[in-house]
């Protein structure tokens, strides 16, 4: 029968099926980090259970850590008590782990692909919802709650559902200044906040197929926020080029075998699909969003809508009340107070050399408070290289240490509430990244021409002016 | 996990459609390692002000509206995917949350502590949101046994769909650890036989 990428990476992995038709489905791939796994492994503890498989757990700290004086003890008391729990319970159950101070350390969704941990046709799970990430290497990855990481801690398996299967094709070339980050808005501003539940995404066509990794794990990384299970995309040359020599690829005779296999892993031409959607790249523009979901976005010279068949008309009026915007009014050209280029969703080093590109000679607004923060050691340190730290400073940018940062209002990094953040991040939730903060998401190019003019600006007046 | 059969009680109505788990519990909540503790800040930013005062509109702050069922809109539980929202729903005392649809990753987190998350068709949830308007003592059954739910006001029945392996969970109080331990035979001969060059 013929397969979808998603069948073919899942059916390989049940174990078996039970009575109701759930399955148990073998992970691959558990990567855990300080917030969500703490009462996971006191449950292993309580019940007396040992973790099943350290070779396929790995850690890190990213949500609670600070992005400046990350040598210095983390000053936050409960902050600090999780990350020290993280550390403590990572040497009890013997789980390798890329804490604070070491050179891996990074966003769990950043360090995953650039370690080589992730690869095609693995299950990965992590209790974060943004583990959708991986889904960019043709893996099926997706966000778990704290009891099921104690489960694969136990077991290495899930009882789970099959989702349905959802096809979203993108055709044709994005215009210069329209990115990833634009191509997955568009898409979550056409099918809603809620459009996905009950779908695993495969993301197709040639748009698609054009970009590199980094943009596709922007693409799949918001899966979650049109609320699919997950996204993937077919491995193809691009992604083997990205994986070759990485620290835990495969290599020599191994490499060669699992590149044959992972060319295996593509949609057969008959698969079927219980939804496809299909849209053309030139009608994409450069995205912002105005609401307080991800699905409340538009292109930059439109202005937000009266009323929606999407949202509702009450939505759509108690986000105007958060937001102290108003219906039937454009956003361009209106101030903005932070930009913030960083989270698992455009942290990676070609969302910084983008943003460096963009700016060239010129310098952040007077009025404009704008952080970089890369999402790893490792993209830190190959910014640093290429000399890109002191070209952000000189701008008027802080360059920060790697973290999760002011995507979500947990550690140290917040907005203050009133102001509006033009940011690079995943979610526009009310209070997402401080109580009271409004966040306009946007691609780093976009956040960048935000930061240069103090301005919500089309990004693409810019780059005629830079040309 | 605490065994759910069937309940009687007032529902609280929230009939605001895609309400996401940083309202639920916003992440600065989060920093807990235990799972206790987390209703007192259940809501917070739309149930407190800065202050920390409680907002009167707020129907949690509201003593009209009691009981162990949260009747949402569309689309509850979307966003993150932090068990702690469903922690927090259950330290609250809410047992049962009604709405039309749930997020994938909430839906089964509620499932996983205990609580049901019920899916009405979106125009019983209309009818549910109207009869709490005009009387907010109006009380709902929620037989799982027996998969329906009963508007004791106007006497409408419906039934509802769960899975069967979850239904069996929730009214013994098993958590899915306990089944996955118990075919542990199968995993390890999954893993021994599998060929799949990717996993070393």
């Amino acid at each position: 029968m013929a397969k979808t990428l998603f069948d073919k990476v899942w059916d390989a992995h049940v174990v078996t099926e039970i009575p109701g038709g759930n399955q148990v489905l073998y992970i691959d791939r558990h990567l855990i980090h300080e917030v969500t796994s703490p009462q996971a492994f006191n449950g292993l503890r309580r019940r007396g259970l040992p973790l099943l498989r350290k070779d396929r757990i790995v850690a890190t700290a990213d949500h609670n850590v600070p992005t400046i004086d990350q040598h210095l003890p983390i000053r936050e008391p409960l902050g600090a008590k999780q990350v020290q729990m993280l550390t403590d319970n990572c040497k009890e159950f013997d789980v390798d782990l890329y804490g604070l101070g070491h050179p891996y350390q990074g966003i769990v969704h950043v360090i995953g692909p650039e370690l080589g941990i992730t690869r095609p046709g693995v299950t990965m799970v992590c209790g974060d919802s943004h583990t959708s990430t991986h889904g960019a290497f043709g893996a099926v990855a997706f966000g778990i709650g704290t009891s099921q990481v104690e489960q694969v801690m136990a077991t290495q398996c899930l009882l789970l559902t099959k989702p349905k299967k959802m096809r979203i094709n993108v055709e044709g070339d994005l215009a210069r200044g329209v990115t990833a980050k634009d191509l997955i808005l568009y898409v979550i501003s056409q099918l809603g906040t809620g459009g996905g539940t009950g779908y695993f995404v495969e993301y197709a066509g040639s748009a698609v197929r054009a970009l590199s990794m980094e943009g596709r794990m922007t693409v799949c990384n918001m899966s979650i926020e049109m609320g699919a299970r997950g996204g993937l995309i077919a491995p193809d040359q691009t992604t083997f080029d990205y994986l070759a020599g990485r620290e835990f690829s495969p290599r020599g005779q191994d490499w060669e075998a699992a590149v044959a296999y992972w060319k295996t892993l593509t949609t057969d031409a008959d698969a079927h699909f219980d939804v496809e959607h299909t849209y053309r790249a030139e009608d994409i523009t450069p995205m912002v969003t105005y609401g307080t979901n991800p699905g409340m976005g538009m292109g930059v010279k439109e202005s937000i809508p009266v009323s929606s068949d999407i949202h509702g008309d009450a939505s759509i009026q108690k986000a105007m009340k958060y937001m102290d915007l108003e219906a039937g009014k454009p956003l361009e050209q209106m101030p903005i107070d932070y930009v913030f280029i960083g989270s698992c969703t455009n942290s990676r080093i070609e969302d910084l050399r983008a943003v460096v590109g963009l700016i060239g000679d010129r310098k952040v607004a007077d009025s404009v408070t704008a952080i970089v923060v890369p999402g790893s050691q490792q993209v830190s340190k190959q910014a640093i290289a290429e000399g890109l730290d002191k070209k952000l400073i000189a701008a008027g940018f802080q360059f920060r240490e790697a973290g999760c940062s002011a995507c979500l209002g947990m550690n140290e990094d917040k907005v203050p509430a009133g102001k509006y953040c033009v940011s690079t991040s995943n979610r526009n939730f009310e209070g997402r990244q401080g109580p009271g903060a409004r966040t306009i998401l946007a691609s780093p190019l976009t956040a960048a021409a935000a930061a240069i003019t103090g301005r919500v600006t089309d990004v693409r007046e810019l780059l005629i002016e830079h040309v | 996990m605490t065994p759910f059969k069937k309940l009687t009680s007032s529902a609280v109505p929230l009939p605001i459609e895609d309400v996401d788990t940083d309202q639920i519990i916003p992440a600065r909540f989060l920093k807990a390692v235990t799972r206790d503790g987390f209703g007192e800040n259940l809501f917070r930013d739309w149930r407190f002000d800065k202050d920390n005062q409680p907002k009167e509109d707020f129907v949690l702050n509201n003593p009209t509206y009691t009981g162990q069922i949260l009747v949402a809109g569309a689309n509850f539980g979307c966003g993150s995917s932090r068990e702690h929202a469903a922690w927090a729903i259950g330290d609250f005392g809410f047992r049962v949350v009604v709405s039309s649809y749930f997020a994938d990753i909430f839906s089964g987190n509620a499932l996983n502590n205990g609580i049901l998350p019920l899916v009405v068709s979106p125009t019983l949830l209309d009818e549910v949101f109207r009869t709490i308007e005009a009387d907010p003592a109006a009380k709902f059954t929620v037989d799982l046994e027996a998969q329906t739910f009963k508007n004791e006001t106007t006497g409408t029945v419906s039934t509802f769909n769960i899975d069967s392996y979850k239904k069996t969970c929730l009214i013994n109080g098993y958590d899915d650890i306990d089944y996955l331990l118990s075919q542990s035979d199968l995993i390890e001969k999954f893993e021994r036989e599998r060929k799949d060059f990717s996993l070393t």
